[in-house]
């Protein structure tokens, strides 16, 4: 399952942004955020005693059956007094959450959380990031492993001259993203198409911001 | 081969004459003399000389207004150019600039990643590659039109040279990697630095039994070590870099104050011995930060006088 992946924002950063706001209502989510275990029950709570250790008032706190929901703005609407009653939302979702919620209520939000990237669980406790949702997909050509995503330079046509013993340059605990290619290639017997020329991406393949409509 | 640019070291290549290039880092600061006096040193031993761009990483001089500077001064420069800091806006915005300039190479590289320099944080660029950039110079060049695919008045004129590392792995994709570049139109290759000739020469073989050796200039890299302290940190540090045991041996089992003549001496045997490799046309010289060594392996190797009367 994909997962918004996330990361706590250091604490002085934190204390920044709640400047003179005393009272604050802590929102979690219980998807993603209890996953990485950066914004579900526990963490509400723990940060809940942290900022009542710092003399803030937490007029409540709740956590979210899945924050990006729709759905959202229903289950909001049952704190609605001790949301009323806060000068600020902490919100302890990846951005997706923190959007929704900020849409449905005249609150100032701030996040918690700062949302690193849109990962799949590839071991126990282990996210990695295999897709930048990049709008033009060349897997067919690559084994069904990105390289947009997974070289540091998002090269497509190749390596370049850093490898080491498989390794990227950057970091000798990565895997080089065209060693794995060329070896999942080479067993499928499909070296050929790495002499294919890429041309120069289509960026506008994903238009930032990215929009979609359903046709009727 | 037949010329297809001004390019004096085309010129040079095309005439048969075994090639000398070396390069210059330009400054953390704006004293063109920083270059100026780096080029003055090894102008008269050298057929071209590269500006670097932004190496590893590290946030310079640009590589083009050096290059203007080695014009001025009557040298012919080569402009490198990384893709890592500029879309293809910017990408081929300067190489339009150099155009104006005369400048008349290019080497089109991927460049290190920003990991490596002063500006950790900042954006990734590479919005193509450097095959990309290869076939965007020569679209530019040949049939003079942007990316975009409108006219470009007065077209670059450019010699269009690339970076090939044989020691990266793995090492049997080194001479496809080769291929494919020249498929994207590269005309001269300079390597990385080599100290594993065995090696080196095995890459050489698998590229003449491809027949590429005619299709590309090939330009050996080689790099003079200062100390044994720096053959190790090569070895050890710098990724894609082949240093066998013996060379980092050899440069430790004599004295230090001699370490750094035997530095030149491995760099001048080197040279020696590729000349007699069939698909070696010339000699990329890079004496990091000690450009005053080159006019002495350029004579030691036997590569000095340089071919006269050979201009733009």
């Amino acid at each position: 399952m994909i997962r918004s992946i996330t990361r706590q924002k250091p604490e002085e950063e934190l204390d920044q942004l709640l400047d003179g706001l005393g009272r604050v209502f802590i929102i979690g989510c219980g998807t993603c955020v209890t996953l990485t275990h950066t914004g579900g029950e526990p963490e509400v709570k723990a940060m809940k005693e942290t900022l009542s250790n710092k003399g803030k008032l937490v007029t409540g706190e709740m956590v979210l059956p899945v924050a990006c929901d729709n759905l959202t703005a229903e289950a909001l609407k049952e704190y609605g007094e001790q949301i009323e009653q806060s000068d600020v939302l902490l919100i302890m979702t990846c951005a997706f959450g923190v959007q929704t919620i900020a849409r449905q209520l005249e609150k100032m939000v701030v996040p918690a959380l700062d949302t690193l990237f849109m990962g799949k669980e590839t071991g126990v406790g282990q996210f990695d990031e295999i897709c930048t949702q990049c709008g033009t997909c060349i897997l067919g050509e690559t084994g069904g492993i990105c390289p947009v995503t997974s070289c540091h330079k998002g090269l497509v046509n190749g390596p370049c001259g850093g490898t080491s013993n498989g390794k990227c340059e950057i970091d000798s605990e990565k895997d080089c993203a065209w060693t794995l290619i060329y070896s999942r290639l080479k067993e499928l017997n499909r070296l050929d198409s790495m002499r294919k020329m890429q041309k120069p991406r289509n960026h506008h393949g994903e238009p930032s911001p990215g929009k979609f409509k359903l046709s009727a | 081969m037949s010329t297809r640019t001004p390019s004096k070291l085309e010129k040079i290549l095309a005439a048969g004459h075994l090639a000398v290039t070396s390069e210059c880092g330009p400054p953390r600061g704006s004293d063109p003399e920083a270059i100026t006096r780096k080029a003055e040193m090894i102008k008269d031993y050298v057929d071209a000389i590269n500006i670097t761009d932004n190496q590893t990483s590290v946030t310079r001089l640009c590589s083009l207004a050096s290059c203007i500077h080695l014009k001025k001064m009557g040298v012919e420069p080569t402009l490198q150019m990384v893709t890592r800091d500029r879309n293809r806006i910017a990408l081929q915005s300067d190489i339009l600039g150099a155009a104006s300039f005369d400048i008349y190479n290019i080497l089109c590289l991927s460049g290190d990643h920003q990991i490596f320099g002063d500006s950790p944080q900042g954006q990734n660029v590479f919005d193509i590659d450097s095959i990309q950039l290869i076939q965007t110079v020569r679209l530019m060049r040949d049939e003079g039109k942007f990316l975009g695919g409108d006219e470009i008045k007065r077209p670059p004129q450019m010699f269009v040279g690339a970076a090939a590392n044989p020691f990266a792995d793995p090492f049997e994709i080194r001479v496809p990697r080769l291929a494919k570049k020249i498929a994207a139109g590269v005309e001269f290759i300079q390597t990385q630095c080599i100290y594993n000739l065995e090696k080196f020469e095995l890459w050489v073989k698998q590229a003449r039994d491809r027949g590429l050796h005619e299709k590309v200039y090939i330009l050996a890299g080689v790099t003079p070590f200062k100390s044994a302290g720096m053959a190790k940190y090569m070895k050890n540090r710098v990724p894609g870099m082949d240093v066998p045991d013996e060379v980092v041996k050899r440069m430790s089992g004599v004295p230090k104050e001699k370490q750094a003549q035997e530095g030149i001496d491995i760099c001048v045997e080197t040279i020696q011995r590729l000349k007699e490799v069939e698909g070696v046309k010339g000699f990329h010289i890079m004496a990091i930060e000690w450009e005053e060594k080159v006019p002495e392996i350029v004579e030691r190797g036997g590569l000095y006088p340089r071919p006269k009367g050979i201009d733009n």
